[in-house]
């Protein structure tokens, strides 16, 4: 039988290295994935680990999926350093997509340039809302914010294909589920010609820097850990844990909702069914493979978005499912529990007579 | 009645494969382990269940196929938190993460097939003119379901190890201490909670919608976690809870049915607001929930020497 034995100090280094082993062994793992399936191993994870990073274009590509993946993990790490179990951020972002769409589809022609702020500032206030109504039912109720927010998600996903199977739908569009595409005052800048990375990874830098200061250097943010981390010794000091509830998940849905105004007002410039593959979701990963630290997540987000590409690549290129990236995210997140374990504790292995009582 | 048999055969239809898991994962949670992989289980079933079914021809294949796909999930599941020690909250959506890319990994080749219509129903009583043709007339799962249900309660509250697993929900340490081998009854537990969640993913491809489509699912693993707390842990009213939410499901049909002018997206909301009024309402009352809950839900346990 396996017994773990705590360790007397778990190291720093270890906890820190722990992600990139589980990374490096969840490659390993679709390597035996690609094996498996007749392809050529490295072949596979060049796609993954290569690819991504080749060339300008490429460079584009991982920052549009990067934006949106970089700000939700920052979001959701607030979130789990206060204790708040919000895994709804995939609807959050959906409520900013909505919210956001809406006031970019009153722009018309002639529009002020600068109105894409509004639509911005849109996008962020429907993902509070959406982020508010489950911490409302937690606080006000008692009800399970992991449930509520997930369950919330659903329903958004519902009212966006009301939105644009109903009165958003383009009169124009061939009767496809779209509104029609935004006018160009409502829309994103392109960063770099030739790419299609946009404005919004600015905003991502500057999110990434505000948690990081906020969570570090300002008092709420002080809070909000302490609460997270020793409930007892923050109520003991008097630090309310309603204050830490409402203020991680406004601040994680109003990032949420900033990714999701960021994709239909960046890339996609119209409103659809599908605004993420799942982004909100694969942040939870990102959240905890970056350690629940803004810089961690910014550097995990990273490395999900050049998941999503491989995906894709791997969709276009052999023929595989996108959905194999859902495998890399689940084995990704079983190893880094497990190494979690491995820093936390040591291994003993006894025989069955041993262990015996 | 004549329209009412037939709406209650459907509620009952509806309201297994959400009866199955929530009454899988209320093992898990009575032996103190919260498990959010519910759905990824269910994905992965459904998958493997409809494959199995649509190369052999034969549902029962079908099923047993996809309770062995949610049992193998769920020793994964085992190994992570009751081996490794690792977070209940993060492993259950790593298992999530991983049944749900699996399975529409394993199923892109099904999509839009359909399996062969064979005649459901317990033989003999559904042959009984008048209600046999409504009331018998469902996949005997359904009645095992029911049977199930029962057969939990009875084992929770009647026999010494339905005891024991309680025990260990409640306080693995004085479990432990009394000498029981903790560690082993949670990884059974769990074992025996996904094989009814993996029955639960099949029953929804192989007996009722008869098709495979990648998310299938649509949050019923979640909804049936919602529902033990609705049933406050108690395997009789988590079926009661499963059949209204069946019963809801049908409704939505029902009022399209009636030419009710709501748009079809407001109508499919109605099980989420529904789950999310219920956890309202059941964490509105910690009284209740404290009494309930299986007190070291979620935590690791780790034996001191």
């Amino acid at each position: 039988m396996i017994q773990l034995e705590p360790r007397a100090a778990a190291s720093r280094l270890a906890a820190w290295l722990s992600p990139l082993v589980a990374l490096a062994l969840t490659m390993l793992g679709g390597a035996a994935l690609f094996a498996m399936l007749g392809i050529d191993a490295w072949q596979g994870l060049r796609l993954f680990l290569v690819e991504p990073f080749n060339g300008v274009y490429a460079w584009g590509e991982l920052a549009v999926k990067a934006v949106p993946l970089v700000l939700c993990a920052v979001g959701l790490s607030l979130c789990f350093r206060a204790n708040v179990w919000n895994i709804g951020a995939e609807g959050q972002l959906i409520a900013g997509a909505i919210a956001g769409g809406g006031v970019a589809l009153l722009a018309g022609p002639d529009t002020w340039r600068g109105y894409v702020a509004l639509v911005m500032a849109a996008g962020m206030l429907g993902g509070m809302l959406w982020a508010a109504l489950t911490a409302w039912l937690k606080d006000r109720f008692g009800a399970n914010e992991m449930l509520v927010s997930l369950m919330l998600t659903y329903v958004v996903q519902l009212l966006l294909g009301y939105l644009v199977f109903g009165p958003w739908r383009d009169p124009y569009g061939y009767n496809f589920p779209q509104s029609r595409s935004f006018d160009e005052a409502a829309v994103l800048p392109v960063l770099w010609e030739g790419t299609r990375a946009h404005a919004g990874l600015w905003l991502a830098l500057a999110a990434t820097g505000a948690a990081w200061l906020f969570l570090a250097r300002s008092h709420p943010g002080f809070r909000l850990r302490v609460t997270g981390a020793a409930p007892a010794a923050a109520r003991y000091a008097g630090y309310s844990p309603r204050q830490a509830l409402w203020t991680s998940m406004l601040a994680c849905g109003a990032l949420a909702g900033l990714a999701g105004i960021g994709e239909v007002a960046g890339p996609m410039q119209r409103l659809t069914t599908s605004v993420s593959p799942g982004y909100g979701f694969a942040a939870v990963i990102a959240a905890f493979l970056g350690r629940l630290h803004p810089a961690g997540a910014l550097l995990a987000g990273l490395v999900m978005a050049a998941l999503y590409i491989g995906g894709e690549l791997a969709q276009s290129r052999l023929g595989l499912p996108a959905s194999i990236v859902g495998v890399f995210q689940g084995l990704a997140l079983a190893l880094l529990l497990l190494g979690d374990t491995l820093v936390r504790y040591r291994i003993r292995w006894r025989r069955p007579a041993a262990a015996a009582r | 009645m004549d329209s009412l048999l037939p709406l209650l055969a459907a509620t009952l239809n509806a309201g297994t494969p959400l009866a199955l898991a929530a009454l899988g994962l209320a093992i898990h949670e009575r032996a103190g382990v919260i498990n959010l992989g519910a759905e990824g289980m269910m994905l992965l079933a459904a998958a493997a269940g409809f494959a199995v079914a649509f190369h052999t021809g034969s549902p029962a294949w079908g099923l047993a196929a996809g309770a062995a796909a949610g049992a193998v999930l769920a020793a994964v599941f085992a190994l992570l938190v009751v081996v490794f020690n690792a977070s209940q909250y993060g492993s259950g959506l790593a298992i999530m993460l991983l049944g749900s890319g699996l399975s529409a990994f394993a199923g892109v080749s099904y999509a839009g097939r359909s399996l062969a219509q064979g005649q459901a129903g317990l033989p003999w009583l559904r042959d009984i003119p008048g209600l046999g043709g409504t009331v018998f007339a469902l996949h005997p799962l359904v009645y095992a379901t029911m049977a199930l249900a029962c057969l939990l309660t009875a084992f929770l509250y009647r026999t010494r190890t339905g005891m024991l697993l309680r025990a260990v929900g409640e306080s693995p340490e004085s479990a432990h201490a009394l000498g029981y081998p903790v560690g082993w009854i949670r990884a059974l537990a769990i074992l025996a909670g996904g094989l009814c969640c993996g029955l639960a993913g099949a029953y929804l491809s192989v007996v009722y919608t008869q098709l495979w489509s990648e998310g299938m699912v649509a949050g019923r693993g979640w909804m049936a976690l919602a529902l033990i707390a609705f049933g406050m842990w108690h395997p009789l009213r988590i079926l009661l809870g499963a059949y209204l939410f069946g019963g809801l499901t049908m409704l939505q049909f029902q009022l399209q049915g009636m030419g009710v002018q709501v748009p079809s997206q407001f109508l499919a909301m109605l099980p989420y607001v529904c789950t999310i009024a219920v956890l309202a309402l059941r964490g509105g009352n910690p009284g209740w929930m404290r009494r309930n809950m299986p007190r070291s839900l979620g935590r690791p346990f780790l034996p001191e020497r």
